[in-house]
């Protein structure tokens, strides 16, 4: 379903991925693991579509289509979601209008009529309970004045309302207590499904206890240096990212 | 005829028809008002506090007092307040309270008094509650206030007193003049724990082009609170000049929230001084102009005592060939220990031909304090602008809705409800894109 | 409480370091001003009469200007006419010809300061011009840097052997009337520094001069004028003293970048003028005009100052931002204690595109110290995605002292960003408290987390000078604990 191949970028003329190849295929959850700055967070905001990115060689295609020449709002459209591992505040826009704005946008492209104000407010009231959320956040402006656990709900809430084609989660389990990390995965995993993809970007592999993953890839320098089934997120976990390196570093 | 000459002629025309006047303390506070403008005359354009404000345009125009009497129809009225079942009304046009078109409490913890009526029947007494404090040298406009002041309110809240509901006051220029002018001048006193929430909102539904020069002063006792909300909507040809007087003792909090929305030229002045220890105070604001408009915001705050709060956010959005002021200082005097300022400033320009011009400043004399102000001038921010297309939205849209959450975020903050729904439909009018906006967000 | 005030202040009050006075017999002009001493001052230079011309002109604009009030500061009335405009050491003959004529107290003088004028004991790389007064003494490393086609000689000697260069750039910065000190200085300058670095050429050593008030009842009123030329590079720095006197002496220069396409300047100043005694009494009147322009595209004009002496310093290094991608910087650390009053800042001009400022300013103040950043972002018409961002932070030390932020931003361009950041606080009793719980004494302590807070712009300055100024702060700030 989503197809990465040879993937270049820079940032500032600083190269971060440097011919970067993965395939994730319809219902499958892949995990993205590696050091800080490997280019972790890179690759999901280019694949979300974020300026301030220099793609200089290789190609992504989602369901065939050429993602990298949509815009941000465009591949929303087409299915990408991408959950922020900080997700920015923006005061003075209230979260139901901020929601239903996106919902009609992905709706109407999808072909589907609008949702009026009483459908909306039922869709939203049912996948709030899923993540164990008030809805006392709707009246209030996007992430404003969320601690930093409900931002990471609210992201896998939104997540649950535009039901994606591929689903990237950027470092979601970043700063969140073992509640909050149980309802995330929860709400995670009540998303997986045969028609959505999930790619799911990780520094540590607690997230991954939760989430499940069928592929672990350790992305080292801008590129995949390893792929293998979960045990190589829990081999990883023991013995340091510098294992890989230094594997990856040795003679074929 | 200079345009001092011209206010000087006016006053001597016009002196012996004004309320009070016969009562000698009304005459002499009138006549050294007069005398003083006559000497200084208006700011000159080299004063530091008229730097980006220009006061040519104001002075060749010659505005005469309003004369009474222009109709006004209700219904026209009726969007321009809060609805009855909400708030107290006293609607002024002109410049002279308009009974008829008033609903205000009679007896009771709040009292309104017409200032006219206080201007007649008063004892000099009264001229002291009037009358800012020495602190701040008048200015020309306040000087003028002085002399021609007609009409406006002595509002008062006796201690320990809460008014649940709010009172609003409307200014409506209606007359057919389109020199026409208006001091209104209104006083709040809220005594010691007692609170009030006060709306002040100034129109135009007549011929346009007039001025309004108003002098707002309050008190606040010991332990008193005042959320007080100012809508400045005048048509977008008129002159608004308005002065903002706060006395604060200890423990009292001031909470005012201005939306700067009309006129050709449009200033408001804050001198707000936390006289008493653990005074607070609020000032948060914003300006929306197009055209040729000209909106200019100044804060004084004034740190007196120890452990007083105060803070300030300001937002400007300019579009077309607008220009936009913010100068706001904050001074901390010696032994104001514990003092916590803070104030930030944020503008939009959204056109090639606007200008914005910001001057924050903090002045301390006490160590141990925590002030800091922050301003910026730009553009949308691009993470919010990235978030909002990462969730599907379009660009026109997601800059529709961050310009629009940029203004909210101001009128999200008053606290009464009623006010604050009316203060949104305000300013939607304002708003480009109106109505595509309304569509996403009701 | 982690400090005690009162014992720390006792403790460690130490005076000016630089406060001697030398004996030396100098040519002093009798004080006063008038169109004849301006013709004296020029006739002692051997100036050509371009120069004559331009100073009669200013000295004519200057009698019809005001003296400034907008500052932050307060003073007695200035009177022009009790000033002396010239004061030299007297030399044998026409002037040195090399460092072996100079007067050996001079050279003893400077040796002193820290600042040794002979080429073989001077720190690496840096060369010197020393101003004594009203003129130039020595410059050093003058035939090194000819070689690579650079001029860094006296503006006296610059105007009799470039006058070419000096008519071209003189002034063009900062105007002859630019303002009052600046046309006072434009009448009367006696010497000051001057640099061209021709094209392409990356100067191969810091320039610097070493500014001396020594005479009594004189002003001092340098002119620098630094020239790069295309894709030159140039890092020039400056460094002030004075001697220990009750009365109050003027320091009135004109400082004047030009950068021409992909040129850099960077301008490093440590000032210490005598900064008057504990009861306010005495000390410089340091009323400067400095300003860069950034002419050609791809410029970059950088201006670091520490600022710890002066009784009142006046000053706002500025960049006029005229080519495109071209780059202006602030940085700054000023300290007021005493009876200091330190009004400065800077002034970023905007006008090519994507021209890029930033302001990093750091005030101090303690004691009876006043200290206030004033400072001017403009942002013109033209200037499509210009940037800026200031950050000005104050701390105050004890509660008798001031600090001010006045900044002006002023954007007529909507795809300009300018962001400005002030706080304002004092050392918290937190850092002192786990400073001196790990065994640092309270002066230790606070000298470490002022050096800390100036860390941004020490870092700017070259190593030498990051090292003196470092030391200068804490030396400045002893007493003033609280």
């Amino acid at each position: 379903m989503l197809s990465i191949r040879n993937l270049h970028a820079t940032v500032d003329g600083k190269a971060i991925l440097r011919g970067l190849d993965l395939e994730v295929g319809a219902g499958e959850v892949h995990a993205i693991m590696g050091p800080n700055g490997s280019g972790k967070s890179t690759l999901a905001h280019i694949l979300a579509g974020r300026d301030g990115y220099e793609v200089t060689a290789g190609d992504v295609e989602l369901d065939g289509k050429d993602l990298l020449a949509l815009s941000a709002d465009e591949r929303a459209r087409e299915g990408v979601f991408l959950a922020f591992q900080y997700p920015v505040e923006i005061p003075g826009v209230n979260n139901t209008y901020f929601l239903k704005a996106a919902v009609n946008a992905i709706r109407t492209h999808r072909g589907l009529p609008e949702l009026d104000a009483m459908d909306f407010m039922k869709l939203v009231k049912e996948k709030l309970a899923v993540l164990h959320m008030s809805d006392a956040l709707l009246k209030r402006a996007v992430n404003v004045g969320f601690s930093g656990g409900e931002k990471k709900r609210n992201e896998i809430f939104q997540m649950a309302l535009l039901e994606p084609r591929l689903a990237i989660l950027d470092e979601t389990d970043s700063g969140l207590d073992i509640d909050a990390l149980k309802d995330v995965a929860e709400g995670v995993n009540r998303l997986r499904g045969p028609d959505r993809a999930m790619i799911v970007v990780t520094h540590y592999q607690r997230l991954l206890d939760y989430i499940v993953p069928d592929r672990v890839h350790v992305l080292s320098g801008g590129r995949i240096v390893k792929s293998g089934d979960r045990d190589l997120a829990l081999r990883l976990e023991e013995e340091g990212y510098h294992w890989v390196r230094d594997q990856a570093a040795a003679p074929a | 005829m200079s345009a001092v000459a011209h206010y000087v002629g006016e006053f001597a025309r016009r002196r012996d028809t004004l309320p009070g006047a016969g009562n000698a303390w009304v005459d002499a506070l009138r006549g050294d008002a007069i005398r003083a403008f006559e000497a200084d005359g208006f700011p000159s354009s080299r004063a530091e506090d008229w730097r980006y404000t220009r006061l040519g345009a104001l002075e060749r125009k010659g505005f005469r007092l309003a004369e009474p009497g222009a109709a006004v129809d209700p219904d026209a009225l009726d969007p321009l307040c809060l609805p009855l079942e909400a708030a107290w009304r006293a609607v002024f046009v002109d410049g002279r309270l308009a009974p008829a078109l008033s609903h205000l409490p009679s007896g009771g913890d709040l009292r309104v008094t017409p200032l006219a009526d206080a201007l007649a029947d008063g004892d000099a007494s009264l001229g002291t509650r009037l009358t800012p404090g020495e602190r701040r040298p008048p200015s020309a406009f306040t000087r003028l206030n002085t002399a021609f002041m007609g009409d406006g309110a002595v509002v008062r809240v006796e201690p320990g007193h809460t008014v649940e509901r709010p009172l609003h006051l409307l200014f409506v220029t209606a007359s057919a003049d389109a020199g026409a002018a208006s001091h209104p001048r209104l006083v709040v006193e809220v005594g010691a724990g007692a609170s009030l929430t006060v709306l002040e909102s100034y129109a135009g539904v007549g011929a346009g082009g007039y001025l309004t020069n108003a002098l707002t002063r309050i008190v606040l006792a010991d332990g008193a609170a005042l959320e007080h909300v100012k809508l400045q909507s005048e048509t977008d040809d008129a002159y608004h000049i308005a002065s903002v007087d706060v006395r604060q003792s200890a423990s009292s909090r001031y909470v005012h929230r201005v939306f700067q929305l009309g006129a050709r030229l449009g200033r408001t002045e804050y001198d707000v001084a936390l006289e008493g220890e653990g005074a607070q105070c609020t000032l948060d604001g914003l300006f929306l102009v197009a055209g040729r408009q000209h909106s200019d915001l100044r804060l004084r705050i004034e740190h007196e005592s120890p452990e007083c709060r105060s803070e300030q956010l300001f937002k400007g959005i300019l579009d077309g060939h607008s220009r936009g002021v913010f100068d706001g200082r904050v001074r901390v005097h010696p032994d104001a220990q514990k003092s916590d300022a803070r104030q930030t400033n944020h503008n939009l320009l959204l056109s090639r031909d606007a200008e914005v011009d910001t001057k924050p400043q903090l002045e301390i004399y006490a160590d141990d304090v925590k002030c800091s102000h922050g301003a910026t001038v730009g553009q949308l921010d691009d993470n919010m602008l990235f978030y909002l297309r990462a969730r599907g939205i379009d660009g026109d849209t997601a800059r529709a809705l961050l310009t629009y959450g940029f203004a909210r975020d101001v009128v999200d903050r008053i606290t009464d409800d009623a006010v604050r729904n009316w203060v949104a439909d305000a300013l939607f009018a304002r708003l480009p894109d109106a109505k595509h906006l309304r569509s996403l967000v009701e | 409480m982690a400090s005690q005030p009162h014992e720390v202040e006792d403790l460690i009050r130490r005076g000016y370091e630089h406060g001697f006075y030398t004996e030396i017999e100098s040519d002093t002009v009798p004080p006063g001003l008038d169109e004849d001493v301006i013709r004296l001052i020029s006739r002692k230079k051997a100036e050509p009469q371009f120069m004559l011309d331009w100073r009669l002109a200013a000295f004519r604009h200057w009698q019809t200007m005001e003296t400034p009030r907008w500052a932050h500061v307060h003073h007695a009335p200035i009177d022009y006419q009790a000033i002396s405009y010239y004061s030299s050491p007297k030399a044998k003959k026409d002037g040195p010809k090399s460092l072996d004529e100079v007067d050996p107290k001079l050279l003893e003088t400077y040796d002193k300061l820290g600042i040794p004028l002979h080429e073989r004991a001077i720190l690496a790389g840096v060369a010197v011009d020393a101003v004594f007064d009203s003129v130039s003494v020595a410059t050093t490393f003058k035939d090194r840097l000819a070689k690579e086609g650079i001029v860094f000689c006296s503006f006296s000697e610059a105007v009799r052997e470039h006058p070419g260069l000096v008519e071209q750039y003189l002034g063009s910065v900062v105007p002859p009337g630019d303002n009052f000190f600046a046309a006072l200085n434009s009448a009367v300058f006696s010497d000051g520094s001057f640099v061209y670095v021709p094209k392409g050429v990356r100067c191969p050593m810091e320039l610097s001069t070493y500014f001396r008030i020594n005479a009594a009842n004189t002003g001092q009123f340098e002119r620098t004028l630094i020239v790069a030329d295309e894709g030159a590079y140039v890092s020039y720095l400056e460094g002030c003293t004075a001697p220990m006197r009750d009365e109050n002496q003027l320091h009135a220069a004109v400082v004047e970048l030009v950068a021409q396409e992909g040129a850099q300047i960077k301008y490093s100043t440590v000032q210490n003028w005598y900064p008057g005694d504990e009861n306010g009494k005495g000390g410089i009147y340091n009323f400067v005009t400095k300003r860069g322009e950034c002419r050609g595209a791809r410029s970059k004009i950088s201006w670091t100052q520490v600022e710890t002496g002066s009784a009142i310093t006046w000053k706002y290094p500025s960049c006029v931002l005229r080519g495109d991608d071209s780059v202006g910087e602030f940085y700054s650390v000023a300290l007021s204690n005493l009876y200091q009053q330190a009004d400065t800042g800077t002034k970023m001009i905007h006008l090519g595109r994507n021209t890029r400022s930033t302001i990093v300013s750091k005030g101090i103040s303690a004691g009876h110290g006043q200290n206030a950043y004033r400072g001017l972002v403009q942002v013109g018409r033209d200037a499509d995605g210009a940037r800026n961002y200031t950050q000005c932070d104050s701390l105050l030390l004890g509660d008798k002292c001031g600090a001010h932020t006045f900044p002006y931003v002023e954007v007529r361009n909507p795809t300009a960003r300018v962001e400005h950041e002030a706080t304002t606080s004092k050392i918290s009793e937190d850092q002192l408290f786990y400073c001196t719980s790990r065994g640092l004494s309270p002066e230790d302590a606070i000298s470490m987390i002022v050096n800390g807070f100036c860390k941004e712009v020490f870092r700017e300055l070259p190593m030498e000078f990051a090292v003196e100024a470092q030391k200068l702060l804490s030396v400045s700030l002893e007493g003033a604990v609280g």
